[in-house]
């Protein structure tokens, strides 16, 4: 008889799979209540190591060329599809799915992604604009990212709501901070796999396990961090993370679990050049 | 910088007589006729004949083959002290070879020219065969000597671009041109404020670089009185009041003159004159 | 030499400003419920020009009360076109009393008469025309198929552009089928008055726009009224964080407006005279009262001597004085409070150990001035580089190579403006590209235009305002 080899859950910073620098942890169970991991506890310490990675690759993601981003979003897809096996069994374990359910989560998730990476080299030329000004000036608005954006998943569909939360903000040339949905964590971690064996640079997407009440009000007042997606967080935190994001003024935003360009749009900026037409 | 300015009253009147003194009166036609010379001459002497008070214009400027005739009469009318300016070296066109050209000049010096609007060769500047526009210039700079000062028309409407009117300024500066001058008037857009403001700053800046005065001579398109204060006050803003005299801006025109003295009438007798009290050339 | 320049006052014989100002609300000028009268005086001579009311609670109760019912029973219903006729309408009436809001605002603000003429009214007019295009274009402006208003509007602006803050608030409001309750700033709160008449004259229905005058304290009911479904507000970055704070727990969508430190780029091979043009107009555009202004200018190190030579030189040509005369190239500070914070942070400049100059110029001794000013010395870390002054006031400070001054253009909370000069055209984008500024002017400064959109980055500022963005803001639908 063989004994299987069981996985340890951990961080997803920078490129790499740290523990949490807290040495913390929590059981997490399936939906029978049985054991089923360990995951890492993230401490706020954590986060401002996630932040400041997070920083570093913002400024390369965003300076990374819209149809490059389009192909290595698309690659991500790709690999997602090779470990659907993987997700499936995890959401069964989690959520307590049939099969076919977590399949068919795991398929519209796949899918999702693939719609999100087309959007990269698209959502310029449909949002921004050439103004027709009076003056003899060139005119033009283009969507740009914000920079680094807070995503709390959440929801029921463990991976569904996570593409619904990250693939949009990737699209819009935004690196990630994800907050795993702290009940269904383990679709968040494989999905860090995922991302570290694709063509996704180290930190565009960075993923803390843990608890949302915990590390809400650190990533809503951290001056680094330009938006936040709540739409994983319980009213009450939601707004009380709105009150805190004020001090930089954050773009923070929550969704219902929309299929539409209005999430990445909610984290870009419209930048609009000038410039006299002359000769 | 082009932005309007109001001036006193006082000064109004001293810009308008100022314009007037700034005047290069010109004809410049094909139909040119001794009459119609000596006719703008005794103007450029008594602009207005009613008024004594009115100075006379900076200078006449006409065809070489009528220098002769404007000088004959102008010494014989009071008006000696008038310079008579020649458009010599195949104006407007240019189009002709240097030898052309320097005997056109010495023609008109000749006959008694005492200032002269020569072309630069657009077509050279325009190909980028600049040393064939600086050494035409050099060529006429030394025939004219201590004899007639030399303009130099860059023909701003060929030229086109902002850029292209500053790089042929200094080209012209350096080549020794008295003065830079916009437009032959026969081509549009002429005198536009925007040229003349970098004509402007050309000449300042060059006075800043060697500490020489160069003269600047909008011509084309300034017709009233209100064209000409916006010309002054853009001298005034830019060069700065140092250039506000005939011996270092000059208007080229002919109907602006008429318009300039029905202004100087209304100043002084608070109604407003008519086409019939001013002469017509 | 007698050649000068002669006082050549505008006529106020145009206007006609009551001594006393009562509430606009439900399409009546109706007195105040208990409000105070204040004092407006005009900045250039301090005059008292009229007296006007703060607002109270039950003021402001009766505005959205009358915006509600007016949303409800007629702006909603009405036709996308016919709400257009009311903005056409209302764009001509201010073009043909054009000169009567611009010598009114002049008075008030103290700016400039050939500002408000040329800039201000002619802007604001053209605001409305803009927007009454889209009126019965809606389902085009680019947040899905059926895009509905947000309600009762809640609108408060700044005193630097009185009426022209208007017209970007009230017209793409009224264009997207909102109602209005406006706040204008307590000390220019005469053209919004007068707006109240123009509002009258196009018979707009009442209750439509209704116009509550007041201080900080009146605003701060408007905000926080249930009644009020959207807030939009130009300002401080500090008081629009307070509002941002107040709107959490609501479902109130919120736009904000807020400062700047603009960073105006010059490259060594920028046109130099153009240049010149371009930085007094970023910085001495308005008395520098201009959130996107032009005031920290960044300068290549190798032409900074020329550059400043230059500057010095043109900045010796600015006339200063009575706003009203056509000459007049800075007016006056718009208020006492404002000229004791500009004096206050360039004091705060020179003890940090920056220099400062100023052409010689003779302020008037009555009214708020402020003479044309640059400091040059400035770090990084001075106050003059870090916060608005909202002054004529221009921090000089050099950079070496095009990376360090994106480094340090970027280096601020703020993101509402920038600018750039230079001959070359892929440098101008490389450098449009990177700097984290909502609007950026390349070899030009301080342009508008109600089809441009405007807003900043960061803390200056949630949307924007303007073009098809700022429609939207105004909307609410699926994207």
């Amino acid at each position: 008889m063989r004994i299987d080899v069981k996985k340890t859950y951990k961080l997803f910073i920078g490129g790499e799979f740290p523990r949490s620098e807290s040495g913390r942890s929590y059981e997490v169970y399936d939906a029978k209540g049985n054991f089923l991991a360990n995951p890492a506890l993230a401490s706020r310490k954590d986060l401002r190591d996630a932040v400041v990675s997070s920083r570093g690759a913002a400024e390369k993601w965003e300076k990374t060329s819209a149809f490059n981003r389009s192909q290595i979003l698309y690659r991500v897809a790709e690999v997602m599809q090779g470990r659907a096996e993987q997700f499936v069994s995890e959401i069964i374990a989690q959520e307590g799915l049939t099969k076919s359910q977590a399949k068919k989560q795991v398929e519209k998730a796949i899918d999702l992604w693939v719609w999100y990476s087309g959007w990269c080299d698209k959502i310029a030329t449909i949002y921004g604009a050439t103004n027709p000004v009076s003056g003899s000036f060139y005119n033009f608005t283009i969507p740009e990212p914000l920079g680094v954006v807070g995503v709390f998943a959440g929801g029921k569909d463990s991976l569904l709501d996570l593409v619904h939360g990250i693939a949009p903000v990737l699209a819009g040339g935004n690196v990630a901070i994800t907050l795993a949905n702290q009940n269904f964590p383990l679709s968040a971690i494989t999905l860090s796999e995922v991302f570290a064996t694709s063509d996704l640079p180290a930190g565009v997407v960075n993923v803390l396990t843990g608890k949302h009440s915990e590390l809400a009000s650190w990533v809503a007042s951290h001056m680094d961090i330009d938006g936040i997606d709540g739409s994983g967080l319980d009213s009450q935190v939601y707004e009380s993370v709105r009150l805190a994001g004020t001090d930089n003024l954050k773009r923070i935003k929550k969704f219902s679990s929309t299929q539409s360009p209005e999430r990445i749009l909610a984290f870009m900026e419209s930048k609009t050049v000038w410039h006299p037409i002359g000769i | 910088m082009l932005s309007t300015r109001s001036i006193k009253t006082a000064s109004k009147l001293w810009a308008i007589d100022t314009a007037i003194s700034m005047i290069d009166l010109t004809t410049l036609e094909g139909a040119d006729t001794p009459g119609k010379v000596i006719s703008i001459c005794a103007k450029a002497i008594r602009p207005d004949p009613t008024n004594l008070e009115v100075p006379h214009v900076g200078a006449v400027c006409v065809y070489n083959d009528m220098v002769k005739v404007a000088r004959q009469f102008l010494d014989s009318s009071g008006g000696e002290q008038i310079p008579v300016a020649a458009v010599s070296t195949a104006f407007p066109s240019g189009r002709a070879s240097i030898e052309v050209k320097q005997r056109d000049t010495e023609d008109a010096i000749a006959n008694g020219a005492t200032e002269i609007d020569m072309v630069i060769d657009r077509g050279a500047f325009l190909s980028g065969n600049l040393s064939k526009v600086l050494t035409e210039i050099v060529c006429i700079k030394e025939i004219c000597g201590d004899r007639a000062h030399l303009k130099v028309i860059l023909e701003t409407g060929e030229l086109v671009t902002y850029d292209n009117v500053r790089k042929a300024s200094f080209l012209a500066m350096a080549a020794g041109a008295d003065f830079i001058k916009t437009s032959t008037g026969k081509v549009q857009p002429a005198a536009t404020p925007a040229v003349v403001l970098v004509m402007l700053e050309a000449v300042r800046d060059y006075y800043q670089l060697t500490g020489k005065k160069i003269g600047v001579k909008p011509a084309g398109g300034i017709r009233t009185t209100k064209d000409a204060i916006k010309q002054l006050v853009l001298v005034n803003e830019t060069a700065g009041p140092e250039w506000l005299n005939p011996e270092l801006f000059r208007i080229g025109a002919s109907a602006l003159l008429n318009d300039l003295l029905m202004q100087r009438m209304k100043m002084k007798s608070g109604q407003y004159s008519g086409r019939n009290y001013v002469s017509l050339d | 030499m007698n050649f000068e320049y002669s006082p050549a006052p505008e006529s106020i014989a145009i206007v006609d400003i009551k001594p006393e100002y009562n509430l606009f609300i439900g399409g009546k000028f109706v007195p105040s419920k208990g409000g105070k009268r204040f004092e407006s005086i005009n900045p250039a001579n301090e005059e008292v020009l009229s007296h006007i009311t703060q607002g109270t609670s039950a003021d402001v109760d009766r505005a959205v009360k009358a915006a509600t019912e007016a949303y409800k029973k007629i702006w909603s219903k009405m036709s996308g076109a016919e709400r257009g006729k009311y903005l056409f309408r209302i764009a001509r009436i201010l073009q043909e009393r054009a000169r009567e809001f611009a010598v009114l605002e002049s008075m008030d603000n103290g700016k400039p008469i050939r500002e408000t003429r040329d800039t201000d009214i002619p802007l604001a007019a053209a605001h409305f025309f803009y927007h009454a295009g889209w009126a019965d274009k809606l389902e085009y402006a680019g947040v899905g198929e059926k895009p509905k208003p947000h309600g009762v509007v809640g609108q408060i602006i700044p005193w630097n552009f009185p009426l022209l803050m208007l017209a970007w608030k009230v017209a793409p409001a009224l264009a997207t089928g909102n109602t209005v309750v406006l706040k204008p700033a307590e000390t220019t709160s005469l053209t919004a008055l007068l707006f109240a008449e123009v509002c009258q004259q196009a018979e707009l229905p009442s209750g439509v726009v209704n116009i509550v005058t007041g201080d900080g304290k009146t605003g701060e009911l408007i905000v926080n009224h249930p009644g009020v479904n959207k807030i939009a507000f130009t300002g401080s970055t500090e008081v629009g964080k307070l509002i941002a704070r107040s709107v959490v727990g609501t479902k109130k969508a919120l736009t904000l407006e807020l400062g700047g430190k603009g960073a105006n780029i010059i490259f060594e091979d920028a046109p130099i005279d153009e240049t010149v043009e371009g930085v007094i107009n970023g910085i001495y555009f308005n008395q520098g009262h201009v959130c996107c202004a032009g005031s920290r200018l960044l300068v290549q190190e190798n032409i900074k001597e020329e550059l400043l030579e230059k500057l010095k030189r043109r900045m010796s040509m600015i006339r200063v004085g009575d706003p009203l005369d056509k000459n007049t190239d800075l007016g006056a500070i718009n208020s006492r409070a404002q000229l004791t914070k500009i004096r206050e942070l360039a004091d705060s400049g020179e003890a940090e150990g920056a220099q400062r100059w100023s052409p010689e110029c003779s302020l008037p001794n009555k009214g708020f001035w402020f003479p044309p000013t640059f400091f040059t010395s400035v770090s990084q870390a001075h106050r003059i580089a870090r916060e608005e002054i909202f002054g004529p006031v221009l921090s000089v400070i050099t950079f070496r190579t095009p990376s360090e001054a994106i480094e340090k253009a970027n280096n601020t909370p703020y993101g509402l403006s920038a600018g750039i000069w230079t001959d070359k055209g892929s440098r101008i984008l490389w450098t449009a590209q990177r700097l984290k500024a909502g609007v950026v002017w390349a070899n030009t400064f301080n342009k508008f235009d109600p089809a441009s959109p405007f807003g900043g980055y960061k803390e200056s500022g949630w949307g924007r305002e303007g073009g098809r963005h700022g429609l939207a803001a105004y909307l609410r639908g699926e994207h």
